[in-house]
């Protein structure tokens, strides 16, 4: 199995916080990593740091091989994508919010591509609606179309069904399935609830205080943690 | 209140008439104010788009004091000024633009500048952060970013554009140093209502002075209704 990204010695630090500190970790070729952890745990750093919009302080992020100090050529760079937790969207309508992504990788404008994702996700009646009078939901769903109309091949997501009603919970997390299958994607999910990982993670990972705990299996993971923060973390206990 | 009724008759008559002198006068405002203002948005946009996503360029801390000064510099001495740089034994005296509509031009241009700059970079900076980041993470180049962020603040730079073009159309201070309202050449609406004031044709003045805020009201009107198509989708 290849791996997608090699993480050795990573340290990232805001001011005094070392807020990342990752000794080793892979993300493998085509796999949901699902992973989860506490409120300010560093999820939402590590996602950055995957996503190239920062460098590590310390260390070496490999991706499918190579390592790059600062500079990402932007072909790689354009491999990768994230749906942030809060939805970043343009004043404009929804369809121009899911246009603009393919414009900036100078894709053919494709409306019928547009439109069969809007559709997907039950967004087809909103195409033109300006973002501003979008619910939460339905902005999360603008999203995530916007990310997965580019046909990323790694995905990115933190928090991606934060705003959702469980029947919208269960379409996207099919549609990442299905998109992760079908095209060979790489898909780490950030997310605050355990049985969101259970259900759609190949792997799960546990992050505390910017480190990563246990890792593994998720079958394993959530029958059979290693770790006693696991264990507490699942109960629902306070863990840090 | 006599004068102001007598000043709108005239103002509603010499309209109607066409008077070609009139004309002439509100053309070269126009053309004036209008040159001014392109060549300022031209410079000043990019300007002020830069400086509101670089937020870690050096002398900031100098040059934003610098542009905020620049906002409220006094015509008359801009006029002096670019007065000074377009005489004979200025940097620009070559040009023989003194008392030329073309001299007029970098005088308003000057004034223009530092309010499209820095107004474009206060709604640049205005725009959500975390919007450049997403956009990055979508594969946006700087270039791409750039652009993507100044569309997004269009309001606000529409804003910097109506502020631009009332300060100068308003402006008499600089035009009348550097233009010498010379009739038929160089006169504008503002320096004909200071001529016409001080010569006691106070009706006419204010006739002229209510063309002036026509003309303001019905440019303004435009970009209002610019500003409110861009508020929706
Ligand atoms: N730009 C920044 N500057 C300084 N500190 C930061 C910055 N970004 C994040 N932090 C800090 O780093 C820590 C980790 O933040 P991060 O957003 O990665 O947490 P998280 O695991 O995503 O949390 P949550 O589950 O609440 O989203 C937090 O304590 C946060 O305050
Ligand atoms: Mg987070």
């Amino acid at each position: 199995m290849t791996t997608t990204y090699r993480l050795s010695g990573v340290q990232h630090v805001y001011g005094e916080r070392c807020v990342v500190d990752i000794a080793h970790l892979s993300i493998l070729e085509g796999e949901i990593l699902g992973i989860v952890g506490p409120s300010g745990a560093g999820k939402s750093t590590l996602l950055r740091l995957l996503n190239f919009l920062e460098t590590p302080t310390i260390g070496h992020i490999e991706y499918r091989g190579s390592a790059y100090d600062g500079d990402v050529p932007l072909s790689v760079r354009r491999e990768v994508t994230t749906v942030f937790q809060r939805p970043m969207l343009l004043r404009r309508s929804v369809s121009a919010n899911i246009r603009i992504a393919q414009r900036i990788r100078g894709g053919a404008s494709g409306d019928a591509l547009i439109d069969q994702w809007l559709d997907r996700l039950g967004l087809a009646d909103l195409t033109d609606a300006p973002i501003r009078t979008l619910s939460a939901g339905e902005a999360q769903r603008v999203a995530l179309a916007r990310a997965l109309v580019v046909e990323p091949s790694v995905l990115l997501l933190d928090e991606p069904t934060g705003n959702l009603d469980p029947y919208n919970v269960g379409l996207i997390e099919h549609m990442v399935r299905s998109d992760t299958d079908r095209r060979g994607m790489t898909t780490v999910v950030v997310t605050h609830d355990p049985f969101q990982a259970k259900r759609l993670a190949d792997r799960t990972a546990l992050m505390i205080s910017g480190r990563v705990v246990e890792i593994g299996e998720t079958e394993q993971f959530f029958t059979d943690p290693k770790q006693p923060e696991t264990r507490a973390f699942l109960r629902g206990d306070l863990v840090y | 209140m006599e004068t102001l009724a007598r000043g709108f008759g005239e103002a509603v008559q010499l309209l109607l008439e066409f008077e070609p002198a009139l004309l002439e006068i509100v053309g070269l405002t126009l053309q004036v104010t209008l040159i001014a203002l392109a060549i300022a948005l031209v410079l000043g946009i990019p300007i002020g788009a830069a400086l509101g996503l670089a937020r870690r360029i050096p002398g900031r801390s100098v040059l934003v004091p610098l542009i905020y000064t620049g906002m409220g510099l006094p015509p008359v001495v801009v006029g002096l000024f670019t007065y000074l740089l377009l005489s004979n034994q200025g940097p620009m005296g070559s040009l023989e633009w003194l008392f030329t509509p073309s001299g007029m031009i970098v005088a308003q241009t000057i004034i223009a500048l530092p309010l499209v700059v820095g107004l474009t970079m206060a709604a640049v900076q205005a725009v959500d952060p975390d919007l450049p980041v997403q956009m990055r993470a979508l594969g946006a180049t700087r270039r791409q970013i750039a652009l993507t962020t100044l569309v997004e603040s269009r309001i606000g730079v529409t804003a910097a554009v109506v502020a631009a073009y009332g300060s100068i159309i308003s402006e008499v201070g600089a035009v009348m140093l550097v233009g010498g309202n010379i009739e038929g050449e160089t006169r504008v609406l503002t320096t004909a209502i200071v001529l016409e004031t001080r010569k006691g044709n106070f009706a006419l003045a204010l006739a002229l002075g209510i063309i002036l805020l026509a003309l303001a009201f019905i440019t303004n009107f435009v970009f209002y209704r610019l500003q409110l198509r861009q508020g929706g989708p």
